[in-house]
């Protein structure tokens, strides 16, 4: 190893030749962020009509014997995949959050404005309030493909030789606004008990969600985070500008494709498992940047970590706020992160 | 003047379709000839009101979107970003939770209240720093705002079907029922705010080149934010007092404004109140008229009307 400017590590193998720089600080913010999250997972899991106190929590997860034999149960059946799925949403919200901004250069820019939670939330809500009967663990499909072909539809109505981001933005804001308004149509003429349970799943939630929503929602994760991190670089130069990114040597159409994709494919997946959380993916990126600032390399892990910290946390805060009634985590992420980003703005504001 | 001309010809449309059939003649004798009859009553306490109403509205809402857009520098900004529907949708919802309100005045003044309330709190808070209001600052604190806001909007909505089953019509943005009373109280503030966006013109036009050409052409920057987000709090404040959330106007109407007219805020303001206001009368002329004899709200026929359109602009006009 190889000890670079002040606070940045550079690794180097010489066969296969690798090297990477790696930033110190944001080693420190990661690790920190983790033990944040474990700590939320921990509660989370400890919580609920049949409180488990966290020692417990770590040891049934572990496979150790407790001295209840429920514990076991309700831990591993009923809370451990509600808590896994929220972070790993938010994980993949954050990332694809993170992509988005860096695609569009703007720094409004979210999952939401590419489609996906329009898709996805119009074939929900039709299928919940026209369809009552519609199996609720179809659901998750459908709303994936729904998601999926808004995207689709976004990327060849932009495509006009090249795909700005500009168009992109703009034909989203469109198609988002029409889907939204159909959205409406049903909850203005719906029968008002369906329309409750769709506002639910429109708002986020991860009640009842199982180990079956893990695994579904893990493959794309597996897939698109380490290429999302891969791609950091390019984000990096794309981030700049057209121009510049070709000037660099960026081959910028191909990169921009496979940004988004890889973007929507994450934001889709999440928005399939949870429904459609706002928050996350537009501020988790921006939490993250002030704190490891604006390279693509440190901001994707972090926003990844926020991300998921956040979702973690709602869900905590959502099902002890006002017990017993649960208040679905979409919410919360909101409620929760909007004073705290604001406190961030105003730590940051002579910067 | 083509577009003063189809704004007249979208009113008369608005007065003569809706719900209700009444032919043309009718129309006409309802003035010239005013004997009480239902379909009379109908043309001139229900239509006629509200064809104005919308026109209004649709104007206010192009308009400050405009400014919004020159103020912030961002395409993707609007009234609804700053957190101004957030703020009144979630000041009405509290106040059929809480006080169990029920009548349209009630709803407009909590939601010019909210509004302004709102705007304010995301103006300051975008005015934080030795920097000043700058655009990317004021943009992210409207939306971390409107996050929040909407989240605990949601909460009610969720936690009580009934205020959900009362208020959903409001809140997907109407101009139904509503009469000249309510439009009477929000004028004055609607045109104090049309004039001063107007009287600002110049200096938004030299804003939207940039802080510093602006500051360099010998403009007092800060003073024309302030009065542009006076502009804004006013006309968006009264769109929403009378008509609820109508999204997506305030968005769209800058933009195809400004594939007709170019950059300057001279020319984009007054043809954002006159196509503002055909948007919203032929929304509205459309909610009503598609699945007749149900009624669409306007917020939805915006959406559904300005969209195509605003997709086919997008991606055949813009260049880049």
């Amino acid at each position: 190893m190889i000890k670079g400017m002040k606070g940045r590590v550079a690794l180097r193998t010489r066969r296969p030749p690798i090297s990477f720089r790696i930033d110190l600080r944001v080693i420190a913010i990661l690790l920190l962020l983790a033990l944040v999250t474990l700590a939320g997972m921990v509660a989370n899991v400890g919580y609920g009509e049949y409180p488990i106190p966290p020692l417990d929590v770590v040891k049934t997860v572990l496979g150790i014997q407790t001295t209840d034999g429920a514990y076991s149960f309700i831990v591993n059946t009923l809370r451990l995949p509600r808590v896994l799925v929220a972070f790993l949403v938010g994980v993949g919200l954050a990332i694809a959050g993170a992509i988005l901004q860096g695609l569009t250069r703007n720094p409004l820019a979210a999952p939401e404005i590419v489609g996906v939670n329009a898709g996805a939330g119009l074939v929900a809500v039709t299928l919940i309030v026209a369809l009552p009967s519609f199996p609720f663990s179809l659901l998750p499909p459908a709303a994936f493909g729904g998601g999926l072909g808004i995207a689709v539809l976004l990327y060849l109505l932009a495509w006009k030789g090249n795909s700005s981001p500009m168009r992109l933005i703009l034909i989203g804001i469109g198609l988002e606004a029409m889907a939204s308004a159909l959205i409406w149509v049903m909850i203005v003429f719906g029968e008002i008990f369906q329309v409750s349970r769709a506002l639910i799943w429109l708002t986020g939630s991860v009640y009842g969600r199982t180990w079956d929503n893990l695994w579904s929602l893990l493959p794309w994760l597996i897939v698109f985070v380490p290429l999302a991190f891969f791609y950091s670089r390019h984000l990096n130069a794309l981030n700049l500008g057209d121009e510049v990114a070709r000037g660099l040597g960026s081959r910028v159409e191909l990169q921009r494709a496979l940004l988004l994709l890889t973007s929507v494919a994450l934001a889709a997946s999440a928005v399939a498992t949870a429904g459609t959380i706002t928050f996350v993916g537009l501020m988790a990126p921006h939490i993250a940047r002030r704190m490891v600032g604006p390279s693509y390399g440190g901001l994707l892990p972090t926003s990844a970590m926020t991300g998921g910290a956040l979702v973690v946390l709602a869900d905590l805060v959502g099902r002890t706020m006002f017990a017993p009634t649960e208040i679905p985590c979409g919410i919360i992420t909101a409620a929760v992160g909007a004073p705290f980003f604001l406190y961030l703005l105003y730590r940051t504001r002579n910067a | 003047m083509v577009g003063v001309g189809v704004l007249v010809f979208c009113l008369l449309a608005s007065v003569r379709f809706g719900a209700a059939e009444i032919g043309t003649g009718d129309v006409i004798s309802s003035f010239t000839d005013y004997d009480g009859s239902t379909d009379d009553l109908i043309i001139r306490t229900l239509r006629v009101p509200r064809a104005i109403i919308a026109a209004l509205v649709g104007a206010s809402l192009g308009v400050a979107g405009a400014i919004m857009q020159g103020m912030t520098r961002n395409p993707l900004a609007e009234p609804g970003v700053l957190g101004i529907n957030a703020g009144a949708a979630l000041a009405v919802v509290a106040s059929v939770f809480l006080l169990e309100a029920s009548s349209l005045s009630t709803y407009a003044l909590f939601a010019f209240v909210g509004g302004g309330i709102t705007m304010t709190v995301v103006y300051s808070l975008g005015s934080m720093g030795r920097a000043g209001m700058t655009p990317i600052k004021l943009v992210v604190a409207g939306a971390a705002l409107n996050a929040l806001l909407v989240s605990l909007t949601t909460a009610i909505l969720i936690l009580s079907q009934r205020t959900l089953d009362e208020i959903r019509f409001w809140l997907a943005g109407s101009v139904a029922g509503r009469d000249l009373n309510l439009l009477l109280q929000v004028l004055p503030y609607i045109a104090v705010g049309l004039l001063l966006a107007l009287a600002l013109s110049r200096q938004l036009t030299a804003l939207t080149l940039g802080e510093d050409v602006a500051t360099g052409l010998g403009q007092k920057t800060a003073w024309t934010k302030f009065g542009a987000a006076v502009a804004v709090i006013l006309l968006a404040g009264s769109s929403v007092a009378i008509a609820g959330p109508i999204l997506f106007v305030g968005l769209i109407i800058p933009h195809v404004v400004r594939f007709f007219v170019g950059v300057d805020y001279r020319w984009i303001l007054p043809y954002a109140v006159v196509f503002g206001a055909i948007l919203l009368v032929s929304a509205d002329i459309a909610a009503r008229v598609v699945l007749r004899p149900q009624e669409l709200p306007v917020g939805v026929m915006t959406a559904l009307v300005g969209g195509p359109f605003f997709i086919y602009l997008a991606r055949w006009r813009v260049k880049r």
